[in-house]
């Protein structure tokens, strides 16, 4: 029996919404105004404004998938060890805030975190000095935080409930102690979990605009931020398409490195 | 074989969630003793295990080990090793580098490591097997790295949790004999737990039967298997005929109706009693020769032998012969009074599971 035809509806879609989008990108960018060909679009990335917005976007993906990363591992590790009906409840405070929209959940917190939000307010109460990091890289990176914890968590708590509880036990018998079980059998066996994580926050993190948007004003731009204005502001679709490119290129070499060090094969439904 | 106790439990008990798991547990094992603990799940002998492992504290009692009291020394602390029921290999080292665990964290040097994978590897016919993933071995040979794993370690007591339950018939038969030859050659105690009452006889020196957080007899096999002292230890090692019996006098019991002549004395006279005859102990005769006639109602092929079952008296008795009775046939029962195996019953359900030891 051939089923081929059940998947034509999502051909269609694919064709429609993923190849061509990305035909007319590669049109777009390696085209002038003109029509003719260039490679100005993809050079125009050497451009120090250019340059700085996407520097900026790795360091803040890095960044905030390097705190995510510090935060979510102890946790996913406690919630790993707790009673499961405990931990249920907690997992499920943690992905609560995931099923609400992402541009809800980012306008919240720029009321907490604005010079005259409720964070501020507190601190003054508190006859504390007033924050002032909106618009800045900061706000940036809490927003980052905030909106991809969730994605860190759950696979590192899922690589780390996988592990065969004989095994802790084994490594003890042997005559290991607490954190030697720890390097040596329970860090290892959760790395693809945590690869996961690094993948799901880093890789849309490069990618970032929504967020710098709101929370960092028109103020810090990202690569992501250059890109948009270039399609909805300048109408500049050539350049916008062309630094998409360069972008699409830091997304891929990411994934490619990850990869490589991905040996269990967890990561690579994301490839 | 030395006299010296290397282990002893002493008055062990243990709850899980209300749940009495073992009660106030004696036990002693010798210095290289073979000793099994047998029975079912939930009779406690995990529990038994995994507190002399160090995994489980007991509520109460005291666990003495070579002279000193380990009740509360963690796992990592204890000179014993443990196999684990699913083997528990590290799936992100090779074969060496798991042999290898327990070697490095004692800060053994490497060329003492090295000798130790290669000896170990040998020892367990696995030779080559170094730099191969745990993980694309088959269950046999994993069984195999997990034992080396524990031993290279050179504990004094090695400890298996049902180490050959995942593996088929065949593999497990000849592990067992393995498992012996291993015994012998490392000259360790081992202590095993396992609800196979085959692997049990097979195996051991000691054969402890629990039940229900109780030691229900303690012996050789051959004790446990000829002399069961109650009729969970009869009904759980091997087939048998547990009938209901009342002893007249000394050496004479009458069952069904029919009095037997019988070995055991010292029951009192008009005595209720437990009785029980092994299948292969009853004796397949022409109608009328033996003590109670007969009809053969079920047959089945073994094998070695013919598995049937003889309606008699309102009983049906499970009867081992070589010979074929088909289904139908009048036969008559006949038992050698030493074979009668006479017990006392249990005077409450409380005292099926105490301990009838001493």
């Amino acid at each position: 029996m051939n089923r081929k035809w059940l998947s034509g509806p999502y051909l269609i879609w694919a064709a429609g919404f993923i190849i061509l989008p990305l035909f007319l990108i590669l049109y777009y960018g390696f085209t002038s105004e003109g029509g003719g060909f260039t490679l100005a679009n993809i050079s125009a990335i050497a451009d120090p404004i250019h340059l700085t917005a996407l520097w900026r976007s790795l360091y803040i993906a890095f960044f905030s998938t390097l705190i995510c990363l510090f935060l979510a591992y102890p946790l996913a590790y406690i919630l790993s060890k707790a009673p499961a009906k405990k931990s249920g409840i907690l997992i499920m405070l943690f992905i609560l805030p995931m099923w609400i929209n992402f541009l809800l959940r980012t306008l919240a917190l720029q009321m907490i975190v604005s010079n005259t939000g409720l964070l501020s307010s507190v601190l003054e109460f508190f006859g504390l000095k007033p924050l002032r990091i909106m618009n800045t890289t900061t706000a940036i990176l809490i927003g980052m935080v905030y909106d991809y914890l969730p994605f860190m968590i759950l696979p590192i708590y899922n690589a780390l409930c996988k592990i065969d509880r004989d095994l802790i036990d084994a490594a003890y018998d042997l005559g290991a102690s607490k954190a030697t079980t720890f390097r040596k059998i329970l860090l290892p066996l959760s790395l693809p979990g945590v690869l996961s994580g690094i993948i799901m926050v880093f890789i849309p993190g490069i990618s970032e605009f929504v967020i710098a948007d709101i929370l960092g004003g028109s103020k810090v731009l990202l690569i992501g931020n250059v890109i948009e204005q270039e399609f909805s502001l300048s109408n500049n679709w050539h350049l916008g398409s062309g630094l998409s490119l360069v972008l699409m290129i830091f997304i891929f070499i990411s994934m490619a490195v990850m990869n490589k060090y991905d040996k269990s094969g967890e990561g690579q439904m994301l490839w | 074989m030395s006299k010296k106790n290397l282990i002893d439990f002493v008055h062990i008990s243990k709850t899980f969630d209300d749940t009495l798991v073992l009660d106030d547990l004696c036990l002693s094992v010798r210095e290289n003793e073979f000793v099994t603990l047998l029975g079912p799940s939930g009779c406690g002998k995990t529990t038994t295990l995994r507190i002399l492992g160090g995994f489980v504290t007991p509520d109460s009692g005291q666990v003495i080990f070579d002279g000193r009291d380990i009740t509360h020394l963690p796992a990592n602390k204890r000179n014993l090793n443990t196999v684990f029921q699913k083997y528990s290999l590290f799936p992100n080292m090779n074969v060496a580098e798991n042999i290898a665990f327990g070697l490095k964290i004692s800060g053994k040097s490497d060329a003492y490591i090295k000798d130790k994978i290669r000896y170990a590897l040998k020892l367990v016919n696995l030779e080559g097997f170094e730099k191969r993933n745990p993980m694309s071995l088959s269950g046999g040979q994993q069984q195999r790295i997990a034992i080396a794993r524990a031993i290279v370690n050179e504990p004094k007591v090695l400890l298996l949790d049902e180490p050959l339950g995942a593996l088929d018939l065949k593999l497990r038969q000849d592990m067992q004999y393995e498992l012996i030859r291993l015994k012998n050659e490392l000259g360790i105690t081992f202590i095993y737990v396992t609800h196979d009452q085959e692997e049990a006889l097979t195996m051991s020196d000691t054969v402890v039967v629990m039940n229900q957080g109780y030691i229900q007899q303690m012996g050789t096999p051959e004790d446990i298997y000829n002399e069961p002292e109650n009729a969970f230890v009869a009904d759980f090692i091997g087939d048998s005929n547990i009938l209901d019996g009342i002893m007249l006098k000394d050496k004479l019991v009458k069952i069904l109706g029919v009095t037997f002549d019988c070995v055991d004395t010292g029951f009192g006279s008009n005595r209720p009693v437990d009785v029980v005859i092994r299948p292969e102990d009853v004796l397949l005769k022409k109608p009328g020769e033996g003590h109670l006639d007969g009809v053969v109602s079920h047959l089945i092929f073994k094998g070695v032998h013919y598995e049937m079952e003889v309606t008699a008296n309102g009983f049906d008795w499970l009867v081992h012969s070589t010979s074929c009775h088909p289904v139908g046939t009048p036969v008559s029962l006949s038992v050698d009074p030493f074979n009668i195996q006479i017990m006392n019953k249990p005077e409450s359900d409380d005292e099926k599971a105490v301990v009838l030891d001493e």
